[in-house]
């Protein structure tokens, strides 16, 4: 399927490739403002959304194989969530809280992507209690002999949490097919990078349990899908895990229920959204000739219908009948 | 059939186990040689270091990986050696393994099952001795066993590598190498959730679970020989789901319940028991429904005299049984 491209620095990607990131991208983008926007409608009872971490989110799981490989998200990753195959219905049906939504029929919050097809598997909401999931699911691939690659998403709060030590050293000893993705957007809610480290790069960490690790630009689609493709190949090869910190920033409040103005400068953000992912690979795309600005046009146009038409049928959709609030504590025997 | 221990009985079920179904292996630390107990004692040697595997020294991680291997098609038996040692991998039971199904309206599931002895009476201090049971009996999508006995311990543990949910597996350490039992060579399994009445009698319904119940019958044993008093000892041996039905008859015919537990007294299982009992057998009871736990203090001193002064044993649940008859 992949065509070598003849686009310079698209990392072999093809046109069609190319604006399809931009697709997925600007999707990632816009369900999170459809669902802030319901949220401030008194529609959905919660957001939590990723704008800003785009180029991250998308570039790392379009090196990813869907349906084969694995991703043990956090509540941030609406882009992954997209890429790999969920759909803006998917993530609006669970916003609301409807008994249709495949993440969790109204149990889970929003934004603790699942897709059992798509191996999106279920996510909590303490922070990092999934990374050691990835490590266990390819243990489990490395016992069964198989070439599957799990992907550990976290943010730089999460990195904080032990687990994520203890998962990364058990990976490293036994050279497992996981990939840690730190979304590095430099704020954990209101506590900066600074108080979260004493280090600048939290990939150098990966020195520790003996594998490579590498800082990224997370706003640039392109380097942020180089390094993934490198770490997927290592992966899959049986040559072990990497560490991926991607440098990004996050556009809006943690949550619907915070304030960020409480802790940083109108300014600080408004510099960040000059150096947005969306804004920079749209001009990246324009300069190089892959899509004209019509047709980005036409690529944005399509994804907000989409968004459209998913929240036209999310909120109509079903909420979960009472009844039901008792299943599934336990598996049903048939 | 041949008399064995119930640490061996446990090596038995997961080696069976092992052999039944190559989706199933154990990870803990120092599993590989054997355990600090002798639990894994020679499964590397026949099912090597993949499926016998030792960890490095992260209890969290343990079970982490366990939930991620069972979601990606295993069935993972995860050592923490001392369940005083488990607390670090509290989140990833409570939060992860636990709520995994319902969170998931059903769509994953998390067949693990987490072993660790438990119990004091070996000089444990505070940090070899303690009872963990009532932290997961309170969690919702966790089914959680307490065993002393070597039939008991096979059947079940058997059983619980098989559930497809999450199982909690607590040995009590003292009763490893206690004493021998006849346990069947052959397959077979107990259900978790069913209780054994392993002394039937009409004057009390004693209701305990782990070594408790060995030193209840031989508190039951005694009394009887001194006056007659005829107690029912009833062996929860699952705690969660718990065998109410069993409990409540044995009650609704006895008219008395006692319940003896090793865990501090305060929000122990047995506060459950008793409150089921309160509630579903009120008009049946012709006395109080009666505790006899360890008082509130960390479970449990080292020194033999302090230990042996806070842990319920024989004489005091004797002594229990007299009182409650005496009403």
């Amino acid at each position: 399927m992949v065509s070598v491209s003849d686009v310079p620095g698209a990392q072999g990607l093809s046109k069609d490739q190319l604006r399809e990131l931009y697709y997925k991208m600007f999707l990632a983008r816009s369900v999170g403002e459809r669902e802030r926007m319901l949220n401030r409608m008194g529609k959905g009872p919660f957001a939590v959304t990723g704008e800003g971490h785009e180029a991250t989110q998308v570039g790392t799981a379009f090196a990813m194989t869907p349906g084969k490989d694995w991703a043990l998200t956090y509540y941030r990753d609406i882009g992954v969530a997209l890429t790999l195959g969920m759909t803006p219905r998917d993530l609006l049906l669970a916003h609301l809280g409807r008994a249709e939504s495949i993440e969790s029929g109204g149990r889970n919050m929003p934004s603790h992507f699942s897709s059992v097809d798509l191996r999106i598997v279920s996510g909590s909401a303490p922070v990092a209690t999934q990374v050691p999931h990835a490590v266990g699911i390819a243990l489990a691939s490395k016992l069964r002999g198989l070439d599957e690659v799990a992907v550990a998403y976290f943010g730089d709060g999460a990195a904080s949490v032990g687990v994520v030590h203890e998962s990364m050293n058990l990976a490293g000893v036994h050279r497992l097919a996981v990939i840690f993705v730190c979304e590095n957007n430099q704020y954990a809610i209101s506590v900066p990078a600074s108080k979260q480290a004493a280090i600048t790069d939290l990939s150098i960490r990966a020195q520790g349990y003996g594998f490579p690790g590498v800082t990224v630009d997370g706003n640039d689609v392109l380097a942020v899908y180089s390094a993934a493709k490198e770490a997927v190949e290592r992966a899959r090869n049986g040559d072990g895990p990497t560490f991926i910190e991607a440098k990004t920033y996050r556009l809006v409040p943690h949550t619907s229920d915070d304030d960020d103005r409480r802790y940083r400068s109108r300014e600080e953000v408004e510099e960040w959204e000059k150096k947005g992912p969306l804004i920079r690979f749209r001009t990246w795309l324009e300069e190089n000739d892959v899509a004209s600005a019509s047709e980005i046009d036409e690529i944005e146009a399509k994804a907000m219908a989409e968004i459209d038409a998913a929240t036209e049928y999310a909120e109509a959709a079903p909420t979960p009948d009472p009844a039901t609030a008792m299943r599934h504590v336990f598996v049903e025997e048939e | 059939m041949a008399e064995k221990t119930m640490v061996e009985a446990v090596r038995d079920a997961l080696c069976d186990e092992m052999r039944r179904d190559e989706r199933v292996f154990v990870l803990g630390e120092d599993v590989g040689g054997g355990g600090v107990f002798r639990a894994t004692d020679g499964l590397r040697d026949e099912f090597g270091e993949d499926r016998c595997m030792d960890t490095p020294l992260a209890e969290a991680a343990i079970v982490g990986a366990a939930i991620g291997a069972s979601i990606n098609g295993l069935l993972p038996v995860a050592e923490i050696q001392f369940a005083d040692f488990i607390h670090p991998a509290f989140d990833q039971i409570v939060s992860e393994a636990a709520r995994l199904h319902y969170r998931s309206n059903g769509a994953w599931s998390c067949p693990i099952t987490v072993r660790t002895p438990y119990g004091a009476g070996i000089h444990g201090g505070p940090y070899h001795s303690q009872s963990i049971e009532a932290f997961y009996a309170h969690v919702p999508g966790l089914k959680v066993i307490c065993v002393a006995s070597p039939y008991d311990a096979k059947g079940l543990l058997k059983s619980a590598i098989r559930d497809p949910n999450p199982v909690m597996f607590l040995e009590h350490k003292k009763a490893y190498r206690l004493f021998r039992e006849e346990v069947p060579d052959e397959d077979y399994t107990i259900p978790i959730g069913v209780a054994a009445t392993k002394r039937e009698g009409n004057d009390m319904t004693l209701v305990t679970y782990g070594l408790m119940t060995r030193y209840s019958l031989e508190a039951a044993d005694v009394v009887e020989g001194d006056d007659g008093t005829s107690v029912e000892v009833i062996d929860l041996r699952t705690v969660s789901p718990w065998d109410k039905e069993c409990v409540l008859e044995s009650v609704r015919k006895t008219g008395k319940a006692l319940i003896v537990y090793e865990d501090n007294i305060s929000g122990g299982f047995g506060a459950e028991v008793a409150a089921t009992i309160a509630q579903d057998a009120f008009e049946f009871l012709d006395g109080p429904v009666t505790r006899i736990a360890s008082p509130d203090v960390p479970l449990a001193p080292y020194s033999s005299v302090l230990e042996e002064q806070i842990l319920p044993n024989p004489e005091k649940i004797a002594d229990g049984i007299r009182k409650l008859a005496a009403f």
